[in-house]
């Protein structure tokens, strides 16, 4: 179990190809083989060495079992061989001590932990129900008769009896509140336990006592609060019962990741096609996938093509064409074609694992507005059993008679109406479902710091390569300028540059085999340095760069200029193709900028949000791409060094700064600013120096990070102030404070229903993130 | 009532002695390798250990505790944080630390613990 988070950053281990000799494989596949028949299991009650030999013992004697070997430091016990944990668990209990299956954190406990839940909620409403059917009748017949107080024998007998019954809704249906007290009392703390256990035990004790011995109370004291014990362990136990199924909304998020995981995958083993659990595809084993399923586990494509839907994971509706040598991510779902891919990760190290983890991690962790409340629940509760007593001293210093019984109405109230929880799930709850509604919208929140920080950014800064363009450049235009078609061109060209590694080169190639040309052989190839290059290919004669190599071959192109000037001005490339020494056309290459990149950053804006461009390019293509997207402060030729200073000096005019980059090159200006952005690609989906990873490469991103963390700030805003309001205000009423004006004390019944819904509502209000659509501009 | 207003304020002043100023006995971190922590009945038992400074130590969890509290285990100055399943022991692995206590509790700190790191810094 880990707590740190160390995410995959490098590029996935790329084994292209069938390039597997036989013998290595069958070492992985045995290898892995071993690794499922391991069982480790933890042992309770091993207190000397001499255990040890009768555990082993008593593993090596169930039949399957290869070896036992127990580690007596750390109380575990490692068995080799396949046999279910239930048997070894039975052998060792036989043995006479206790052993549990370690657990393996994550996916598979997820059924069992929802399982103990329903249980548990069940048992709550059978707790909640026998504890009202005695306390409803009870409290029914006190309003009607308006009389609950011991004069007569008779009513002292069958008050007595209603004591028991009482005493054993309390046993019964309150069990769990009472040890609960009792195990903190003697660990010197104390919690909601405290308060509910010493609020029913008080009215319980002290109706007793009116039963037992009343001639010791006054007699218009001798009234009997049974009803009220009965009623608030019922609705207290509803409470939970409610809490419980609204706690089970605000983790949906993360059961839903989980849930995207498969349980088998289909593998090509040995040139057979087996289904086997997901656990047993070890790396390297080639995953066959059908049209509508689920892709088992991180890989890269070694055979056919389809569409995969990511959106699951980077929130992208637009399904991802996948073909040879594209990576697929464990999770995700294919759409159209059949597809076999080699198995690069597995288990805890797939992307939707890392991405698992860290969702849970940051659902768990709290943003600094969540600290007040902390501090305030750690002195709450002993400070309300003070105001109990105090509030019981001043009735019986100062209150009318019977001043006993308002005494103790006033404190078993006050104990009771006073909900630490409701402080305590304020700012928990609201995190979990803003981190897990971030999630679902493609953006990783790192912690509730990062939160809560992204919720009060004034600047953006964006990175331009990569962050507001694609980061690859491609061909963006062909200009014709004689009677060649466009696929010609660029067949001839891509061929010509086929053997080159240069960016520009790469990007024309790319292009060509996307539109499926062929790339013919290419006959005699010169580089001319500064210029380009000058080649024949079927007989042409080709030339391809820029305006000095068109100008000393002698090929006419002034009329063309302009439209090449053009070109550049837009941020482009422009480059001269000429084909036996006419020109024939003007490629231009760039960096295309992102589809949504104008909206999305508009859409900063519109929030009021400061946007910066940085770019090391030349200021020209800076200023042409900030002009295209509509951002007017932007800052060119900057080192990647400066960059931090550029943030640095915009928090120096009191900016809340956001940078956004591609989490490798800006990762010291990622840290500088308030809140790094990482935009993340594929299964590089969470990058070491960024506190928000966009997991889809739109900007839109940014705003929805922002978005969610406003909704999800002001949601935790609420739930503190409702929570510190409710005890603010319930508890001074319940002391009875509004009496002297009103006439009126709180009853305690109303004080626990109070109690049991203020938490409920907590968890409520926090559910209603969920419904919070962040892409609505 | 005189004798009652020093009783009450008796209790007051418990109160304060017994959730405040006592000091609880630490346990050994060896004896809580021996015996995971257990997460039950809305306590750490043991909820105080004492861990030598300047070396990485294991805690071991289990929960029995169905509250759903529970479930979440937080060390807020160590950036820990964990989900107990119900009734599996799970491993904390801490840090080498320096002298000084640091808490751990549940999700809304209901249950609350303490590492005491004793040792030269
Ligand atoms: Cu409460």
């Amino acid at each position: 179990m880990t707590h740190e988070l160390n995410l995959p950053n490098q590029p996935v281990p790329s084994q292209k190809g069938t390039g597997h000799h036989e013998p290595e494989r069958h070492e992985t596949e045995h290898k892995a083989q071993q690794q499922n028949n391991q069982t480790t299991l933890m042992i309770e009650g091993a207190g000397c060495v001499s255990c040890v030999g009768k555990i082993e013992g008593a593993l090596k004697q169930v039949p399957g079992v290869q070896s036992a070997n127990m580690n007596f430091a750390d109380r575990t016990v490692l068995v080799e061989g396949a046999v279910s944990p239930d048997q070894l668990i039975q052998a060792v209990q036989k043995a006479g001590y206790q052993a549990k299956a370690s657990a393996n954190n994550g996916v598979d406990t997820l059924e069992e932990k929802e399982e103990e839940d329903f249980k548990y909620y069940k048992r709550l409403l059978r707790d909640m129900a026998i504890a009202l059917s005695l306390g409803i009748p009870l409290m029914a017949y006190g309003l009607i008769t308006g009389e609950m107080s011991v004069n007569t024998p008779t009513e002292r007998v069958v008050w007595l009896i209603v004591g028991l019954l009482t005493l054993s809704v309390m046993i019964f249906s309150g069990k769990h509140f009472y040890t609960g007290a009792w195990k903190s009392f003697k660990n010197h703390s104390a919690n909601m336990d405290t308060l509910i256990a010493l609020g029913t035990g008080t009215a319980w004790l002290y109706s007793m006592v009116v039963v037992l011995f009343p001639e010791i109370m006054p007699s218009v004291a001798r009234h009997v609060y049974f009803e009220a014990t009965a009623m608030i362990i019922g609705l207290i136990n509803l409470g939970l019962a409610l809490e419980l199924k609204a706690r089970g909304r605000t983790s949906e998020a993360i059961k839903r990741l989980i849930g995207l995981q498969p349980k088998t995958a289909r593998v090509v083993r040995n040139g057979q096609e087996i289904d086997i659990p997901i656990e047993d595809v070890v790396i390297g084993d080639n995953v066959r996938v059908r049209p509508g399923e689920k892709i088992s586990v991180d890989g890269v494509v070694i055979e056919g093509h389809t569409a995969i839907d990511e959106s699951m994971l980077t929130g992208e509706p637009i399904p991802v064409e996948k073909q040879l040598g594209d990576e697929v991510i464990a999770g995700t779902i294919n759409k159209t074609g059949s597809l076999i891919f080699e198995a690069t990760r597995v288990g805890k190290d797939t992307a939707l694992a890392h991405i698992i983890n860290m969702v849970k991690h940051a659902q768990n962790s709290k943003p600094p507005i969540g600290r007040l409340a902390d501090v305030i629940s750690t002195y709450f509760v002993p400070v309300i059993m003070i105001i109990a007593v105090l509030s019981a001293l001043a009735w019986l210093n100062f209150g009318p008679e019977p001043s006993l019984a308002f005494a103790i109405v006033s404190a078993t109230t006050v104990l009771i109406i006073a909900c630490p929880c409701a402080l305590g799930l304020a700012t928990p709850m609201s995190v979990m479902v803003g981190v897990g509604k971030a999630a679902e919208a493609g953006v990783l929140i790192r912690n509730g710091e990062a939160l809560q920080t992204a919720s009060k950014i004034t600047a953006m800064v964006l990175d331009k390569t990569g962050t507001i363009t694609l980061g690859e450049p491609k061909v963006t235009d062909i200009v014709l300028t004689s009677d060649e078609s466009k696929d010609t061109v660029l067949q001839l060209a891509a061929s010509l540059e086929s053997g080159s590694e240069h960016p520009l080169a790469l990007a024309i190639t790319e292009s060509a085999k996307e539109k499926q040309l062929d790339l013919l052989t290419v006959d005699t190839f010169n580089t001319i340095a500064g210029h380009g290059v000058e080649a024949t290919i079927t007989g042409k004669q080709l030339l391809f760069g820029n305006e000095k190599l068109m100008i000393s071959k002698h090929i006419e192109i002034a009329a063309f200029v302009d439209q090449a000037q053009s070109l550049a001005a837009e941020a482009k490339t422009p480059m001269y193709f000429a084909v036996d020494g006419k020109l024939s056309a003007i490629i231009a290459v760039a960096d295309p900028i992102k589809e949504d990149s104008i909206a999305a950053i508009q859409r900063l804006q519109a929030n009021g949000v400061r946007v910066v461009m940085l770019t090391g390019d030349n200021r020209n293509t800076a200023k042409a791409v900030a002009e295209k997207v509509g951002i007017t402060e932007f800052y060119a030729e900057v080192l990647p060094e400066d960059k931090t200073q550029k943030v640095q000096a915009l928090q120096m005019e009191g900016e809340i700064v956001g940078m956004t980059g591609d989490g490798i090159n800006d990762a010291p200006a990622l840290a500088m600013a308030n809140v790094g952005f990482a935009i993340g690609t594929g299964t590089d989906v969470a990058i070491e120096s960024a506190d928000i990873t966009l997991m889809r490469g739109s900007l839109h991103g940014l705003a929805d990070a922002i978005a969610i963390s406003k909704a999800t700030l002001s949601n935790i805003k609420q739930n503190l102030f409702g929570a510190f309001v409710y005890n603010a205000a319930g508890v001074p009423i319940a002391a009875g404070i509004l009496y002297p004006v009103f006439g009126v004390l709180m009853s305690p019944i109303i004080a626990g229903a109070a109690m049991a819904f203020s938490s409920v509502t907590v968890v409520s209000n926090a559910n209603r993130l969920r419904f919070f659509k962040a892409n609505k501009s | 009532m005189m004798i009652i207003n020093l009783l009450g304020l008796a209790l007051i002043a418990l109160i304060i002695w017994w959730f405040w100023i006592y000091q609880p006995k630490n346990e050994s971190l060896e004896a809580v390798q021996h015996q995971p922590i257990k997460v039950a009945n809305g306590v750490y038992q043991p909820a105080f250990v004492t861990v030598p400074a300047n070396q990485e130590a294991t805690l071991s969890f289990i929960r029995t505790d169905e509250s759903p509290c529970a479930e979440t285990l937080v060390f807020p100055e160590l950036n820990i944080s964990e989900t107990l399943p119900l009734n599996h022991v799970i491993e904390i692995k801490l840090p080498a630390l320096t002298p000084g206590s640091y808490t751990f509790h549940c999700q809304m700190q209901m249950y609350r613990g303490q590492i005491r790191v004793e040792g030269e810094s």
